[in-house]
């Protein structure tokens, strides 16, 4: 096993660089989404509550294989060419965004409506309210229920071997498929996803701790 | 504590290992085959004319079933049964080492790289690598490929994907799972071509309109039935039961019912 990671080393590597590149985006991206739809999901305009719940129910119930596939298929036969890359990035941050809007917005019905109503009373807006009182003790509560989604998160970006993403997954794919020694080349994929989920669940058992 | 966590990983990576090497354990597999009157197949479901679900049947059709049912009854007699097990470009080697199946009847061509993991028999079907490409596309040939920004199409674990570095390195190759996906890619316009053996290109050409094989094949790399190592008898006993359907024109006929009226494909 040993020997066919030396001799395919250049090939996980180059998969692990996407991999990581492909995970970081959507944990941003669905970060910032995620917390404007949980606002949106709580403000008190109905029309704007009913949008942003379908926005969430339908990237929440949708498996993020059929997502990635409509953005690789759908969109370059009818507007414009988008690469597989791109197009499994875009539905990861968006299908992981619903639940990160999900997790947040049970976080701020945590912290519960007596605070809002101490921030407004002493003369804070209501964004102001949200952002200095309210938002940074509901990300507190959600955080355990976050780390979850992050390491779904980077383990979903192996949604990019089916569109020719070219990351791990499809790396392996191409180790598996060239050599024939198809397990081994998939127990060496495992190990390079741990040396990724495994700092980041240690770094929110370490936030959680410290918070 | 921190300690602990490894253990589950470290009992994961060993049931892996002990998964791996348990294919040494075989024994003479032709006898296995011989008491039993079974022979499990591994096929493949969806390359239209060598393996392919028929969607109104549910049932799998194509050269491969027909090649296999026929290599079943010349080795074992008429009350041989051959059992069909579907496999994929990822589950198939795994399959054949853990005796899920006796013999890979899947589009499998013959390379020095693949011997060293299985044994193949003689060669069953004359495959060579051609392109696909749409009808009002402007290439002409391989050499039209070799050029900075093309996207070529193909599927994981063909060697198409290790022909195109050599044939033309320039071209950026498209992988995908399986061929309805590689297909479904090329039609959405994501690569110029698609390239692949020629036979199974005939057959997606042969289901939907506005393509065309261009260039014709610019390798030869026959189709082999894969088995495990070490298992002589079970090769000899293939090969002889190949070399007797040729003789007596079965092999012919059945060549001729899936492949006689596909236009382009020279055999």
């Amino acid at each position: 096993m040993f020997d066919l990671f030396l001799q395919n080393w250049q090939t996980y590597l180059s998969g692990f660089g996407y991999t990581i590149l492909c995970s970081a985006i959507a944990l941003i991206a669905s970060f910032i989404l995620g917390t404007v739809f949980a606002l949106l999901e709580i403000t008190e305009t109905k029309w704007i509550r009913f949008l942003a719940k379908t926005y969430i129910e339908i990237f929440r119930n949708i498996p993020l294989l059929v997502i990635t596939l409509f953005f690789y298929l759908v969109i370059p036969t009818y507007f414009m060419k988008i690469s597989g890359f791109t197009a499994g990035t875009i539905g990861l941050s968006l299908y992981t965004s619903a639940f990160i809007a999900e997790t947040i917005r049970a976080g701020i019905s945590a912290v519960g409506d007596g605070q809002m109503e101490g921030a407004r009373s002493n003369g804070m807006t209501y964004l102001q309210a949200m952002r200095y009182v309210i938002l940074p003790q509901a990300f507190h509560y959600a955080l355990p229920a976050m780390g979850n989604q992050w390491i779904s998160l980077i383990k979903n970006s192996s949604v990019l071997a089916f569109v020719a993403g070219f990351d791990l997954m499809y790396s392996a794919d191409t180790v598996a498929f060239s050599t024939y020694h198809v397990i081994p080349a998939y127990v060496i994929t495992g190990c390079f996803y741990l040396i990724l989920t495994l700092p980041l669940n240690f770094y929110t058992k370490h936030l959680e701790r410290r918070a | 504590m921190k300690k602990l966590k490894f253990i589950p990983v470290i009992l994961l990576a060993l049931l892996f290992l002990t998964a791996c090497s348990s294919k040494q354990s075989s024994s003479n597999e032709y006898q296995e085959i011989k008491a039993s009157k079974k022979i499990y197949w591994g096929i493949r479901a969806d390359v239209r004319l060598f393996g392919l679900m028929d969607i109104k049947s549910q049932k799998i059709q194509g050269f491969e079933l027909d090649l296999a049912k026929a290599l079943t009854k010349q080795m074992l007699g008429k009350d041989g049964k051959a059992v069909f097990v579907q496999t994929t470009a990822k589950t198939k080697i795994p399959m054949l080492m853990n005796h899920s199946i006796d013999v890979l009847l899947a589009t499998n061509t013959i390379t020095e790289q693949r011997k060293k993991v299985i044994d193949y028999t003689d060669p069953y079907f004359p495959a060579g690598q051609a392109i696909m490409a749409p009808v009002n596309s402007k290439i002409k040939s391989i050499k039209d490929l070799n050029h900075k920004g093309v996207n070529v199409i193909a599927v994981k674990g063909t060697t198409a994907v290790v022909n195109m570095k050599k044939f033309a390195p320039k071209a950026k190759v498209l992988e995908f799972d399986d061929y309805g996906q590689a297909f479904s890619a090329l039609k959405a316009g994501q690569g110029v071509a698609m390239t692949t053996d020629n036979g199974i290109l005939a057959g997606l050409i042969s289901q939907s309109k506005g393509y065309k094989l261009v260039g014709g094949t610019f390798t030869d790399e026959p189709y082999g039935m894969g088995i495990n190592k070490k298992q002589p008898q079970l090769r000899q006993a293939l090969n002889k039961a190949l070399a007797q359907l040729k003789k007596k024109g079965i092999y012919a006929k059945l060549e001729q019912k899936w492949f006689g009226n596909i236009k382009g494909l020279k055999l």
